[in-house]
């Protein structure tokens, strides 16, 4: 057990990275899943091509090669980022195209009738999908998108192989120096089925809260 | 309301709906053949027919959430826009009451009539808020405000949408098949509000199969039948000496049980 405490310091700051990247890229993918996801419903072709074309593009792809890419191929590009907001930045419009499609099939449980007696109402298309169809279509999909969650957190593990030192690359150099992988690999496990666990759980109690009386 | 009550329709005054020569089609479907129509300010136009005639589509190009083929429809005069700002902003000034009601599920029905008011009216909050609970209390179910859709029965859903509707000063209420979906013991309540509705001098397109509203409320009742409009007459005229067949075959098959 010496290990966690005489690592506490480090420990902690790498789960404090770690949570920063859930939160930040977590927040970020549902703001641009959203707008993927107008864009994609939206009467303006070029606007739905290029939607279309963002969701393709980010889910045929594996978010490591992501990484990688924005990693070591930007820079050399000339453009230069510190490595967490990269790293961020990737996870955000890798996880948004997720976002996007469970936004999407939210969109399809909101009936024809309610977006007539929007538009006939004299709202106009844009404040109908803002007022009506996203809201309700987001009330459909809390649990899918508390999925989309957890498979981020998840996911801000690859950010180890790119240099930023989270939780699991922490872990990785620590058992370096002690070389007890069972005790120093299952506490970080633990600590992400935790955050697991408490994404998992704060859904099911906003879906409660935001669900539709049908 | 007696007959001597309900105004005169004259031909002076410029119809607040009108449509002319307008077709539609289904894929091979002719669902409006020619339909010329034209209702007065004030007017209360009863539309009746079989299923599948072609009423609700008519009642829905009048707002155009059903395009048309050609022809032209005006309400107040002004031509029909297409998709757009204008077309939006003429929606705000027609009411439209739906079958299945329609009101938004996710939003307290409170909030359901003010949404339009404070979006598109630009009306302030509290000024909104006090319109609705007054629609409200008009059409019998102030106590509703604070519930969803779902708590409520479909007799009050649909008096809240008519609230819903009036809340933005509608210059035409269209109603199509407003009690078709209701219990029959819930079909009253409604048609209350909506003859009320239709004293107070609104002018009213109504397709419905309840012909005692016909006779009570319309000023003028429309048959149609297989996409034309077949006959147009006084309720008392239409119900009591139906000029066509096809009004009298009609007439039969739904007062005959």
């Amino acid at each position: 057990m010496e290990i966690f405490t005489e690592n506490a310091g480090l420990l902690l700051d790498a789960i404090g990275t770690t949570l920063l990247m859930v939160l930040v890229a977590g927040v970020g993918s549902l703001i641009l899943g959203v707008l993927v996801t107008v864009a994609r419903v939206s009467p303006i072709p070029i606007l739905r091509r290029a939607a279309f074309l963002y969701v393709q593009f980010f889910i045929n792809v594996p978010l490591l090669a992501l990484l990688l890419l924005a990693v070591f191929a930007l820079p050399d590009a000339g453009l230069i980022l510190p490595l967490l907001p990269t790293a961020i930045i990737v996870l955000t419009v890798y996880e948004a195209a997720y976002v996007a499609e469970a936004v999407r099939s939210g969109i399809n449980t909101v009936s024809v009738g309610q977006i007539e007696a929007s538009r006939a109402l004299g709202l106009t298309l844009w404040q109908s999908l803002r007022l009506i169809v996203i809201p309700q279509s987001l009330r459909a999909v809390v649990q899918p998108l508390g999925n989309v969650m957890i498979a981020l957190a998840m996911n801000t593990a690859l950010a180890a192989v790119v240099g930023v030192v989270e939780l699991t690359s922490r872990v990785n150099k620590i058992n370096l120096v002690y070389a007890q992988p069972i005790e120093i690999f299952t506490g970080a496990g633990l600590a992400y089925m935790l955050i697991a666990l408490a994404i998992g759980l704060a859904a099911g109690r906003i879906e409660r809260k935001v669900a539709i009386l049908r | 309301m007696s007959e001597s009550d309900k105004p005169q329709t004259q031909a002076a005054t410029p119809a607040m709906v009108s449509l002319r020569a307008v077709d539609k089609h289904y894929g091979p479907l002719h669902v409006l053949q020619n339909i010329n129509l034209e209702v007065a300010e004030r007017e209360v136009v009863v539309v009746v027919g079989p299923s599948g005639s072609g009423k609700s589509t008519l009642c829905r190009t009048i707002n155009r959430l059903e395009t048309i083929d050609s022809g032209q429809i005006a309400l107040d005069g002004k031509p029909l826009p297409v998709e757009g700002a204008q077309l939006a902003q003429l929606r705000s000034e027609v009411g439209m009451v739906f079958q299945s009601f329609n009101l938004f599920a996710h939003l307290s029905i409170l909030e359901n009539i003010t949404l339009a008011p404070i979006n598109v009216l630009k009306m302030t909050k509290a000024d909104a808020k006090r319109e609705a609970l007054e629609l409200l209390a008009r059409v019998g179910i102030a106590d509703k405000a604070d519930q969803f859709p779902a708590q409520l029965s479909g007799g009050q859903q649909q008096r809240a949408a008519i609230a819903r509707a009036l809340a933005m000063h509608p210059k035409v209420m269209l109603f199509d098949e407003p009690t078709s979906a209701l219990d029959p013991e819930m079909v009253g309540e409604v048609l209350e509000v909506m003859t009320s509705l239709a004293a107070e001098g609104m002018t009213m397109v109504v397709v419905t199969h309840e012909m005692g509203f016909a006779r009570r409320a319309a000023h003028r009742v429309v048959f149609m039948d297989a996409g034309q409009i077949v006959e147009e007459n006084t309720p008392a005229e239409f119900f009591d000496h139906p000029e066509s067949e096809r009004a009298r075959t009609f007439l039969a098959s739904i007062l005959a049980h």
